[in-house]
């Protein structure tokens, strides 16, 4: 009962946001000046005043601005996100061809940053004045506070350039041929410095709070009594405390979800990940409104599902969320 | 002495290198891939309805044209074994190789050169390419004869390189529209001597050596391989670690001047002549202050050129005083090129009716359309401040609210970048002809007018004798260059990169929007 009705309203609250965001997003891109008549002109090296006024009348953007919003939400709600002036594709090919990317990335760099997070978290709570310690925090404020497209950069000219550990960009190497495992471990090669780019924002934030709950939960009385019946050391902080200390953090991990995916952005660019962010970034210079509302919609729609899995996730481990008896 | 001796031998042993190199450059190795980079996602790969840069390169791998043009900007055959000109120029005859085909085996036939003039011509962004054209005659299956309403000779460059393609008319004669027919970017069955593998959006395009090219024993590449890589820090890793093999359009000086040092690269701005890139500051003529040809001379002997070049550029880009690129062979370099001096910037002024009132004589603002002009645009309003113009720098969000700006000539100066596109008829007459006023950006935004000027260019369009048309160019640059619609600075530093295993890099007048069926790896 409590999962299906938080499903539902769930839901219900994504349809509404959804229509939020497209009106919104459509009407934001309206007022601006200039269309993507003027960015195609621009991609061919300028265009004649017939061509421009063509590609306008075939787009439907010599429209008035009501008629356009409508024909669209109409076409989005029979689930046809439209068709992108800018690269002559339909929308929903043009996205679901990169969001398998997108996903891959977001999803490598939020385990890997929630997995390193809680570790060095859990080893600094245990020794909170240790080297150990202060070794965690500063590479946790390191993280955090370096723009990705500079951690990027730093990353490439260290492990690609100085040692030719990993490539530079893309997401594989087209020239190799071989098995499933090959093409495995070369989109893993070409998948580990933006992961770790990426991962480095949140590996702080995740590590800072497990650390707080950690100490927290250490500190309180059922840890004592294991302790006192003779647990290991071990055994109290992973068998019985980490359980509690973590449900802060995933909730936080859940949140945080969106601003990974912007995040993308940022290192998808740098790294020429062919994901959603690069796709995002372009559709947003070259005005191609359809792109870029196709865009927003799935990024809605993976925010959502991400905080519903945030909610299942948290039921799992601490059954008191949810309010079931 | 012993360094002077040491240097001898050096010098030796490198003629030595070099005559070796010489020869080994005579036999070029067939086979390899060749990795090479494009700085933006691909649109559409076929340059029929497609112009730009980013298409020009795919595209001319993937379709032929009936020309080809070497360094020299002399026309050579390709798949127009041999053409003629008839006496009036009304006329062209082309004579197509017999054995050619698409990348399904079709033949390629005369109906196909026809009906590839018409596309174009319907659905080309530039119209003036093949406006005059009335016609294609096809008289037997190898021979298509084009019928011209006057002489026009810019029809010899629109023919060539990027500008013209050959396409299929059993595949893109279904009736479907051909700017936006699905074969554009999927499946596309071309006449050049690559076919397409695969093309990923935002990730690479990869063609292979189509084996019945019409050219026997070419390409000498089996693959080549495109990738998108948009950040330019990250290309300029790619070239330093080896992981991309050749690139072009680099234009950022800090990454071009970093990557000249590195050893097993060579860095150059051969290649763009019929691209024709070039920067400019553009001037409202309309407006204000700026209706005064003194008032727009005194700003070009403020603004210091040497310090774009030098301090800006940092020595990438060549100094150029017209709106003709200086490698084309129109190029007059005998105008006025107004070398700072502000003393008469200030008396400039003076006599135009511009007095210093306070702190200084009137006001402008500047625009400029993407973020990498900015420090340009900065500077002029440093440099003008000096003679008392007092610049305001307005930002556009993003390209698209500047062109608006733009081609609606909404503004006073902006800093602008325009090609050349081969021929003056296709790239140079839009910024300055009077019937092409506020006609959308890089239509002619300065409103600029002058009976002698559109005469000298409706002259050059239909001059067939090669003296006279530069003679009628030189006049047209000088008067540009003394009336000042825009007042040229510099090309644009576009650079092809390439490392030491590149054999024959593509360095002609269309640099690599050009077959590469001539390049090779060297092992």
């Amino acid at each position: 009962m409590g999962i299906l009705r938080t499903i539902l309203l769930r839901v219900v609250y994504a349809i509404l946001l959804l229509v939020a965001v497209l009106v919104l997003n459509f009407s934001l891109m309206h007022l601006a000046p200039g269309d993507v008549a003027d960015t195609i002109s621009q991609s061919m090296g300028g265009a004649d005043q017939e061509i421009l006024d063509e590609i306008r009348v075939s787009y439907g953007l010599d429209q008035p601005f009501i008629v356009q919003l409508g024909r669209y939400i109409a076409n989005v709600a029979q689930f046809d996100l439209g068709y992108s002036f800018f690269y002559n594709q339909p929308v929903t090919k043009l996205i679901l061809e990169r969001l398998p990317a997108t996903l891959l990335l977001v999803i490598a760099a939020q385990i890997a940053a929630l997995f390193i997070g809680v570790v060095l978290g859990v080893i600094s709570a245990r020794k909170p004045n240790g080297l150990s310690n202060y070794v965690v925090t500063f590479l946790a404020l390191f993280g955090y506070s370096a723009p990705v497209f500079w951690t990027g950069i730093l990353l490439l000219i260290t492990f690609s350039l100085n040692v030719h550990w990993f490539p530079v960009a893309g997401m594989r190497d087209v020239t190799i041929e071989g098995g499933f495992w090959v093409h495995f471990i070369d989109v893993a090669r070409h998948l580990f410095l933006p992961a770790v780019t990426l991962g480095s924002i949140f590996l702080a934030l995740y590590s800072r709070l497990s650390r707080a709950s950690m100490m927290e939960v250490l500190g309180s009385d059922y840890v004592r009594t294991a302790k006192a019946k003779g647990l290991t050391s071990n055994q109290v902080v992973y068998k019985h405390a980490l359980k509690n200390a973590l449900s802060p953090v995933i909730t936080l991990a859940g949140l945080q979800f969106s601003a990974v995916l912007s995040g993308a952005v940022l290192v998808e660019a740098v790294f020429s990940w062919p994901g959603l962010g690069t796709l995002a970034f372009q559709s947003i210079i070259a005005r191609d409104t359809p792109t870029i509302l196709g865009i927003l919609f799935f990024s809605a729609l993976v925010v959502i599902i991400g905080n519903l899995l945030t909610d299942l996730a948290l039921r799992l481990v601490d059954p008191r969320v949810g309010g079931q008896k | 002495m012993k360094h002077i001796l040491k240097g001898i031998v050096t010098a030796t042993a490198a003629a030595a290198v070099l005559a070796t190199g010489a020869i080994a450059e005579d036999s070029p190795r067939k086979g390899g891939t060749l990795i090479t980079v494009i700085a933006t996602n691909v649109r559409n790969l076929n340059p029929a309805v497609q112009s730009g840069i980013v298409t020009g390169y795919p595209g001319a791998q993937l379709f032929a044209a009936p020309l080809r043009y070497d360094e020299d900007w002399t026309p050579q055959p390709y798949l127009a074994k041999s053409w003629d000109v008839s006496e009036d120029g009304l006329t062209v005859t082309l004579n197509l190789v017999e054995n050619a085909v698409f990348h399904d085996g079709v033949p390629i036939t005369s109906e196909d050169v026809a009906f590839s003039v018409e596309t174009i011509k319907a659905h080309h962004p530039f119209k003036s390419m093949f406006a005059p054209v009335t016609s294609v005659d096809t008289p037997d299956e190898h021979t298509a004869v084009l019928n011209l309403s006057k002489p026009h000779p810019a029809l010899m460059l629109a023919m060539s390189g990027q500008l013209m393609a050959i396409i299929p008319k059993h595949i893109y004669g279904d009736g479907q529209n051909p700017k936006t027919h699905p074969r554009n970017t999927e499946n596309v069955v071309g006449s050049g001597p690559f076919k397409l593998v695969e093309y990923k959006s935002g990730e690479h395009v990869i063609l292979e050596r189509f084996d019945d090219f019409f050219i026997e024993g070419r390409p000498y590449l089996d693959k080549i391989v495109m990738r998108i890589i948009t950040d330019p820090a990250a290309r300029a890793i790619a070239y330093e670690n080896g992981e991309i093999h050749m690139g072009a359009f680099e234009s950022l000086p800090r990454i071009i001047n970093r990557l000249k040092k590195v050893d097993n690269l060579t860095v150059t701005d051969e290649g763009y002549g019929g691209i024709g890139p070039l920067d400019w500051l553009a001037m409202n003529t309309t407006k204000g202050p700026l209706k005064d040809v003194r008032v727009r001379k005194a700003i070009a002997y403020a603004v210091d050129k040497n310090f774009i070049h030098k301090a800006l550029m940092e020595g990438t880009a060549s100094n150029s005083l017209t709106g003709i690129h200086p490698d084309s062979p129109f190029y007059n370099a005998n105008v006025e090129g107004y070398d700072l001096d502000l003393d008469k910037s200030r008396a400039l002024l003076d006599e135009a009716g511009f007095p210093m009132k306070g702190d200084s004589r009137f006001n402008l603002t500047i625009d400029f359309g993407w973020p990498g002009v900015k420090p340009q645009v900065e500077y002029v309003k440093a440099a003008l401040k000096k003679v008392g113009i007092a610049v305001e720098v307005r930002a556009s969000a993003d390209f698209p609210t500047w062109a608006a700006r733009m081609g609606e000539m909404d503004y006073d100066m902006s800093w602008d970048t325009v090609f050349n596109w081969g021929d003056p008829v296709i790239g140079v007459h839009r910024t300055y002809s009077s019937s092409n006023i506020a006609k959308g950006v890089w239509s002619n935004t300065q409103g600029y007018a002058n009976a002698r000027v559109d005469e000298l260019m409706e002259m050059a369009a239909v001059e067939t004798d090669p003296a006279k048309r530069t003679a009628l160019y030189a006049e047209f640059q000088e008067i540009i260059a003394d009336e000042l619609p825009v007042y040229h600075t510099n090309t644009l530093p576009y650079h092809t990169v390439y490392n030491d295993n590149v054999g024959n890099p593509p360095l002609g007048i269309w640099g690599t929007s050009t077959p590469i069926d001539m390049t090779y790896l060297k092992n």
